[in-house]
């Protein structure tokens, strides 16, 4: 080996030192970003920062599965309490960095908690948590984490369920009344099992229930923080919020992801994160002003009738249940007739042919409006799991 | 999975007049509903219909 070609390597290995260094840096930055969350994408909690609520901001649960902001619904299983959901509250955790928090209200308070348990639910699409390997031999760990303020003092109970139950993580953590609290819960990798039911495609692949407000016994384990085979929620230690008149708890920053650590919680854009929801549910908006179009291109094909072609802002999870609410009205130039009926022919997760009916008097072959005149008169296009 | 208070159901034809989707009174609201398996309201309508709990009527 020549001299020459000994310098000419010393140069190289210096040059690659430069680069290794570089990388170093590089590689802090991102780690710095990371912990700052500036990563997008680790939070597989659609709306965990509660700021998207197109359901309205008031909403009164009754029944079972009633969503409220988007994406989270609360779940009665059949009980007799009854409490009003409020969001966009202003009401936040002191430190941290967060926004909006979800209201929960007990209107009614529960006699029959035992009988029927009471939770808050997040439904995890298949697609979303594919890469978690969910009972196969490199599953991941996943970490939850949120803020939550109860009026009552106890023990609280929150679980991860996999498609229609056959799995389930319950854990148990204790919370001072009146307080703002992080919980942070690292979840063991679901591993070497057969998971015969997971959907990993647009179905239910998880169930995530951050706090419940009541246990139900036939629901209930004394088998915490680990993976066990069936369909369990809470543990017999829950405390009885559902029971106790006038409770009142405040949930944020809700966040799932891969590893053993919480990291702060992921802020998207608004754009981005009202995207990920419209997926499942969208309605139209109201301007403010009378006259705001809901529908165009529609045309009238007899006199009591009108379709168009409407096509949904993002693609959704599935075709969706159409609905609406409040006097709209279809409008033709002339006639302005309040709609009776609206269906959904041809509806794919991208598109639908809109079929109104309407009071008599519209001419066939004109062009009709479908209007709203208040903020209660929308469509809903309703894709959720 | 919960169980939705379905009070009545109805298909709707398309232009071709084939049943395209189901009207129905799903938790005190009107729906139209898609014939996707998918969608949570259809596979619940379906639950019911086998259960014998529920009956759709033809289109009108």
């Amino acid at each position: 080996m020549s001299r020459a070609r000994d310098f000419a390597d010393l140069a190289s290995s210096s040059s690659n030192i430069s680069t290794v260094a570089a990388d170093s840096a590089n590689l802090d930055q991102v780690a710095s970003s990371y912990s700052a969350g500036g990563i997008t994408g680790k939070n597989l909690i659609i709306n965990g920062g509660q700021s998207i609520s197109q359901r309205g901001t008031s909403i009164s649960v009754t029944t079972d599965s009633i969503y409220n902001a988007d994406r989270f619904l609360t779940r009665t299983y059949g009980g007799n309490g009854t409490y009003t959901v409020s969001t966009l509250q202003t009401d936040i955790p002191t430190v941290g960095d967060l926004y909006y928090s979800t209201k929960y209200a007990v209107n009614s308070a529960a006699t029959d908690t035992g009988t029927y348990g009471y939770a808050i639910e997040q439904r995890i699409e298949g697609y979303n948590v594919s890469h978690l390997r969910l009972g196969r031999a490199d599953a991941k760990q996943i970490t939850l984490s949120f803020w939550v303020k109860s009026s009552v003092a106890g023990t609280y109970t929150g679980a991860i369920r996999t498609t229609s139950g056959e799995y389930s993580y319950v854990f148990e953590y204790t919370l001072s009344a009146n307080t703002w609290t992080k919980v942070e819960k690292t979840i063991s990798a679901l591993t070497g099992v057969t998971l015969s039911l997971l959907d990993e495609t647009n179905g239910i692949a998880l169930f995530v229930s951050p706090i419940n407000f009541g246990a139900q016994t036939s629901k209930s384990t004394a088998t915490t923080d680990t993976w066990i085979s069936g369909n369990y929620v809470f543990t017999s230690n829950q405390v009885d919020w559902m029971g106790t008149a006038g409770a009142t708890c405040y949930i944020t920053g809700i966040q799932l992801e891969v590893g053993e650590q919480a990291t702060p919680f992921e802020h998207r854009s608004y754009g981005d994160e009202l995207a990920r929801c419209q997926r499942y549910y969208y309605q139209t908006t109201y301007r403010g002003a009378a006259d705001t179009t809901l529908l165009s291109g529609t045309v009238a094909s007899g006199t009591t009738a009108a379709q168009c072609g409407d096509s949904f802002p993002v693609t959704m999870r599935s075709a969706p249940a159409v609905g609406y609410s409040g006097s709209i009205t279809a409008y033709d130039g002339s006639q302005n007739n309040t709609v009776t009926a609206i269906t959904a022919n041809g509806s794919s997760t991208t598109n639908a042919t809109i079929n109104v009916t309407a009071g008599t008097g519209l001419t066939t072959g004109r062009a009709v409006q479908i209007l709203s005149n208040a903020s209660n008169e929308y469509l809903t296009f309703d894709a959720e799991l | 999975m919960n169980e939705m208070n379905i009070t009545s159901a109805k298909y709707c034809r398309d232009l071709s007049g084939n049943n395209a989707s189901i009207s129905a009174n799903i938790d005190g609201i009107e729906l139209n509903v898609p014939l996707d398996p998918a969608n949570r309201h259809y596979a619940e309508i379906m639950r019911q219909v086998e259960a014998g709990e529920l009956t759709i009527q033809e289109a009108d």
